[in-house]
């Protein structure tokens, strides 16, 4: 593996490796989340409680599920930046950061807009809820940390040690913040009732997941592109790309 | 000759620390103010304030914290101390260890002092208080640990407090979560070791990691 791995070291390699996978991951993103959309918001059967406002899920439940994943994605190309002192992982993290980021934020705003027709209102302080906030807040930091710096390299090694932080301390808020709801619990039903989805229900979720799994890819990636252009300008071979364009 | 050289990097924080003693107040003062501002903000019924106290103290506790923590790496590492610390030859995470413990004698140890002034302010029991003093002492320890990573990170930036709020805040969640619950437990005189030995064990970890994540982060600054 190493030896596959060892190459994509090099910003040239890498970043022609993202040129290559970036229309795939961006085609497949395209037909699964069309046809995963299509499929859950016209076709699926309505919740036989919650009617049509359910539907959101198709969107809702892909991103929360992902967005933890996201983080950790960010998190071991961290951990490969740290150990082997890979220039390239260290970029990866910027540019997984902001998908993260926008992914959190997406499953926290279609949880408000289904929380509004199911709880009565935007906002509850759930366990789920509060830790997906704290999710958010996480990656605004490693955001924040790695612009902080001019210098680009020493900013994605600190970003990628704060990712790891965040990765060691993650769990522990994530059940803390559990911990602590289910002592406050009393006001709010926040548990959906949760019959085994029905199939008709499942799949267009199944083809929605992958989808948003793909369109994270695709949107780091193109992310990861800009970041090696951007650090790699000096580089003969960007000037080469820049004027053959 | 790495215990006396360790020795005497303990003694110069003290001492330095000392010698700056209005910086030293400075987050005592703001501690004291942001708790005498909250009874004038939510009215000074004393069973809200008794409800709202140890969550009150806390957070307090943790601003306050915030901002006396730069200090830690700050100055030597703009005067160059700490290059000199690090090519000296003793493990940097000993160091950073013996800075973050003086950090917390000198900068926190006084919040913990006039904290019973301030259950006075906020109307806890004794029971109340009893369990907000064994979890600020056994918490504001695991602040200082998780605050030197980030001190660590931005002492290199420019106008790095407000990033490092940022940055560290999300972490302190647990923290805050775990303490609170002790002092409601005692509130309602339930026992709180449950509370206390999380909030131990949350410490050991960050006493393991924490310094050699710090002098991690440290090298990467000085880059």
């Amino acid at each position: 593996m190493w030896k596959w791995l060892h190459p994509y070291a090099k910003t040239e390699r890498l970043y022609q490796l993202s040129s290559t996978l970036l229309p795939w991951f961006s085609i497949a993103a395209l037909l699964l989340l069309i046809s995963g959309c299509v499929w859950g918001l016209m076709f699926a059967p309505a919740d036989y409680q919650q009617g049509d406002a359910a539907r959101i899920m198709y969107i809702h439940v892909p991103s929360a599920i992902l967005s933890m994943s996201t983080y950790a994605a960010m998190a071991i190309a961290a951990l490969i930046g740290i150990v082997w002192q890979i220039r390239t992982a260290d970029m990866a993290v910027a540019a997984i950061a902001p998908t993260g980021a926008m992914v959190t934020f997406v499953a926290l705003f279609t949880g408000a807009a289904w929380g509004k027709p199911m709880w009565g209102t935007w906002w509850v302080w759930d366990a789920r809820l509060t830790s997906e906030l704290i999710l958010l807040f996480m990656y605004l930091g490693v955001i924040a940390l790695y612009n902080a710096f001019e210098d680009k390299q020493q900013a994605g090694r600190a970003a990628g040690i704060l990712a790891l932080v965040g990765v060691i301390n993650l769990p522990i808020i994530h059940y803390s913040v559990e911990w602590w709801n289910t002592l406050h619990q009393g006001a709010s039903i926040t548990k959906l009732s949760k019959p085994s989805i029905d199939p008709a229900m499942l799949w267009p979720l199944l083809i929605n997941l992958l989808g948003f799994a793909c369109l994270i890819a695709s949107l780091s990636l193109a992310a990861l592109k800009n970041e090696i252009i951007r650090r790699e300008k000096h580089r003969p071979w960007v000037q080469q790309l820049v004027s053959d364009i | 000759m790495v215990v006396s050289t360790l020795n005497a990097v303990f003694k110069r924080e003290l001492v330095l620390a000392f010698r700056q003693k209005s910086e030293l107040l400075q987050p005592v003062m703001f501690f004291i103010l942001v708790i005498s501002l909250f009874p004038l903000g939510v009215g000074p019924g004393p069973e809200t304030l008794q409800k709202i106290g140890p969550g009150v103290i806390w957070v307090a506790a943790l601003l306050s914290a915030l901002f006396g923590l730069e200090r830690i790496f700050r100055d030597d590492f703009a005067d160059g101390t700490l290059e000199q610390q690090m090519l000296s030859g003793i493990p940097l995470s000993l160091v950073v260890l013996l800075k973050v413990a003086a950090h917390w004698l000198v900068s926190i140890l006084p919040l913990i002092v006039v904290s019973p002034l301030l259950s006075l302010f906020l109307n806890l029991t004794s029971a109340m208080y009893t369990a907000l003093l064994a979890t600020l002492l056994l918490g504001t320890p695991l602040l200082s640990l998780l605050g030197a990573i980030g001190v660590a990170l931005t002492v290199g930036v420019r106008k790095g407090s407000v990033l490092l709020s940022l940055m560290l805040l999300p972490f302190f969640v647990p923290l805050l979560i775990f303490a609170t619950a002790a002092v409601e437990a005692a509130a309602l005189q339930l026992p709180y070791n449950g509370q206390l030995a999380l909030l131990g064990a949350l410490f050991l970890l960050a006493l393991a990691l924490s310094p050699v994540a710090t002098a991690y982060a440290l090298k990467v600054s000085q880059n």
